[in-house]
């Protein structure tokens, strides 16, 4: 495994092997709940783990030594917090969450020019933990066809087809953003997995109140709303697959969109669904919802794509409760009337 | 096939395999492979595990098979159930067959054979001897097909090596025995990939799923110095070349392509498919657990056999790929096309008898254009 320091750790904590790190340091868990200068890493790990939950990026403070511990305790607390609640969607948010904070860091480290250490460990967590080798040549970065292959063809978008790649003997040139982005999905599992691995340790007092606070808090999750049961397949499918953080292809937001506004659903509404979206921004996302509500230009309301179109983009998922419908607003209505 | 013809071209097939074994070897890890094997009117057996030449030679002469497979996928268990063999990895296939080139030569040497009567004619709708409709499309091919489907064969390979960074040594190109080409990558970083990644590599070689930002055309405001130069790697260069043909036209055409729009150099991308696309069969390299042709068996459509191109520029199937003997044989031929074997030429027939050399009786028995006499 990778050698890494302090640093490095506070970036990609998820590195570590929680109980060794902890031991290697002198700390025992114990400790955290009764040093007054550990205590507030606790609440530090919560504050973590709230708001990974609500989709957001938790922000590091990478400046100086203490900070740097502080940033690797809080994860592996967070770990810990996890595991006593016992909460899957959170471990699920969570570990989404650290992947896009990793990422960014992936990204930066890759491409900086200026400290070649730092780009050689970003090539190594790369290679090691995905099996993708990274070369730097010039402003881009090359990986064998058959890696980015096997990465790539999980993305739908076309600009991640081959035919449109620049290929050169056997490589792909990609921009450090690409390649980060091409292992998104399996830095989130990985992380995931990290933490599913790690057995659960015995309950300590000063856990008790903040595990109790996310069991409360993933509730808000775990609640199936009445309204979701009712989407049609289609629906579903593009709600998941940005819950999960894919990209949704242009003609997937806009059947989305086009539908939720549909049924009654206004831009605010709708526009958190695209949060997870490896491209969000929010002025953007609240300009194309309100242009497809009509609320902008030429005041042309969009209207939601037939089944026969939503099926030609690849978006269709039907189910034997479609059968005869042509639009996926006619699918509610089908499922009330047999109800 | 008629019992008489059975007997004749079964004896011709286990002849061959006697003669020129020296041309049919088991492929590299054997052990590793599949192999299959389909008798004249039978069904195909699969899963076999054939452990050396001497084991193929055996099966050859005992079964006279009318078509020999081997898997061009390595396994830990070839003889299992196709869930159970533990698949490990696969060599890059291609097949190129003229078929697929719709070139303009093709309705001379494509015919209908009725499936009531026997009757063989010339393009037509209904059976000009029973009025069937029930009529199956025939082919021989020609000089032109064949060096067509080679211009495909070479554009292939420059992807290969070029963009796919195969090397050379890595690559043979077959003749598959009857009217195309099979090439093989073996030992390339592509070993191991499914066949979602396949078919990925299928849409790269065949120029499928282009989009127009890659070539420069974006849809809001396009710039002029995005869009390709006749020098740049892979599909770039050869878009350029195909659209601005030489450098003194590039700024002319970029202005045309500009004020035409998006979806206008859209189309265009989407025409060009068949000219600098490689027209391959997509299915063959996306399955990665199919029984191919065995190089140096031969192929019951033809009685050619599928054999290894030595010299690709030169190689001439109907010179290089027959070898039956000319032993006479009586026939009756209707053969509406004229055919070229062993520099002699052949044809046309209209229900004749006829006595021709082995090797062409056994090549229109197989087409379905002759029975012996
Ligand atoms: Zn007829
Ligand atoms: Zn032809």
């Amino acid at each position: 495994m990778l050698n890494l320091g302090t640093d490095e750790m506070a970036k990609y904590p998820f590195l570590a092997e929680a109980g060794k790190y902890l031991k290697d340091k002198g700390f025992t868990l114990d400790q955290f709940g009764t040093d007054p200068d550990l205590m507030p890493i606790i609440e530090k790990a919560y504050h973590r783990i709230e708001k990974a939950s609500t989709g957001k990026i938790y922000h590091s403070e990478l400046e100086n030594l203490e900070q740097l511990d502080v940033e690797v305790f809080s994860f592996l607390i967070a770990v810990v917090l996890l595991k006593l609640s016992g909460m899957n969607t959170l471990i699920k948010r969570f570990s989404l969450a650290e992947a896009r904070r990793a990422e960014k860091f992936l990204e930066k480290d890759l491409a900086d020019f200026s400290d070649k250490t730092k780009e050689q460990l970003a090539v190594r967590i790369i290679k090691d933990l995905f099996s993708v080798n990274v070369q730097k040549h010039k402003e881009f970065f090359v990986i064998p066809v058959s890696d980015y292959l096997k990465h790539a063809v999980y993305f739908h978008e076309k600009e991640w087809k081959l035919v449109n790649r620049r290929i050169e003997n056997g490589k792909v040139f990609l921009t450090s953003h690409e390649s980060v982005r091409l292992i998104r999905k399996e830095l989130d599992s990985y992380i995931n997995s990290k933490i599913q691995e790690v057995s659960t340790p015995s309950m300590i007092d000063a856990l008790k109140k903040p595990v109790e606070k996310l069991r409360l808090l993933s509730k808000k999750f775990s609640v199936p709303t009445m309204v979701s049961t009712e989407y049609p397949p289609c629906i579903k499918h593009a709600i998941d697959e940005l819950n999960k953080g894919e990209n949704l292809s242009h003609s997937g937001r806009f059947m989305l969109g086009t539908y939720l506004l549909s049924i009654g659903q206004t831009v605010s509404q709708i526009a958190p669904l695209f949060k997870n979206a490896p491209d969000y921004n929010e002025k953007v996302t609240l300009y194309q919802l309100n242009h497809l509500a009509g609320n902008s230009g030429s005041g042309t309301e969009y209207k939601c794509p037939s089944c026969e179109k939503v099926k030609s983009k690849d978006l269709c998922y039907a189910t034997s409760d479609c059968d005869g419908i042509i639009n996926p607003l006619q699918f509610k209505k089908k499922t009330t009337l047999h109800a | 096939m008629h019992e008489k013809d059975l007997k004749l071209v079964e004896n011709s097939f286990k002849k061959y395999y006697f003669d020129h074994f020296d041309l049919i070897h088991v492929p590299e890890r054997t052990s590793e492979r599949e192999f299959g094997y389909q008798k004249f009117n039978s069904g195909m057996i699969r899963h076999l595990s054939i452990k050396s030449d001497e084991d193929l030679r055996l099966m050859l002469i005992t079964e006279i098979p009318s078509d020999v497979y081997c898997s061009n996928a390595y396994y830990s268990f070839p003889t299992l159930s196709m869930g159970e063999k533990d698949w490990k990895e696969a060599d890059l296939i291609f097949d190129v067959d003229s078929k697929d080139l719709h070139l303009d030569c093709r309705k001379e040497h494509t015919c209908l054979k009725c499936n009531s009567c026997g009757e063989v004619a010339l393009m037509v709708q209904t059976c000009p001897k029973c009025n069937s409709t029930k009529l199956e499309q025939k082919s021989l091919t020609c000089k032109n097909c064949i060096s067509g489907a080679k211009t495909e064969v070479k554009k292939l390979m420059n992807i290969l090596i070029e963009d796919l960074g195969i090397k050379k040594q890595n690559i043979r190109v077959y003749f598959s025995g009857n009217e195309g080409f099979h090439v093989y990558v073996t030992n390339s970083p592509y070993q191991k990939l499914g066949s979602r990644e396949r078919t990925d590599l299928v849409d790269y070689i065949m120029f499928r799923s282009a989009i127009p930002e890659t070539f420069g055309m974006k849809k809001y405001k396009p710039e002029r110095s995005s869009f390709p130069e006749i020098i740049d790697n892979g599909w770039r260069g050869r878009v350029s070349k195909e659209i601005f043909g030489s450098k003194s036209k590039r700024s002319k055409e970029i202005t045309e392509i500009i004020s035409n729009g998006y979806s206008v150099f859209q189309q265009r991308l989407e025409n060009m498919k068949t000219d600098i696309g490689v027209r391959i069969d997509p299915n063959v390299t996306m399955d990665t657990h199919r029984i191919f042709r065995l190089a140096g068996s031969l192929n019951s459509k033809s009685g050619l056999s599928k054999i290894f191109c030595k010299n690709f520029e030169k190689f001439d199937p109907f010179q290089d790929a027959c070898f039956i003997d000319d032993e006479k044989i009586d026939v009756v031929a209707n053969c509406p096309v004229r055919f070229t074997l062993k520099n002699r030429k052949f044809g046309t027939y209209k229900n004749e008898k006829i006595s021709l050399p082995k090797y062409a009786a056994i090549y229109m028995i197989c087409k379905g254009f002759a029975s012996t006499a």
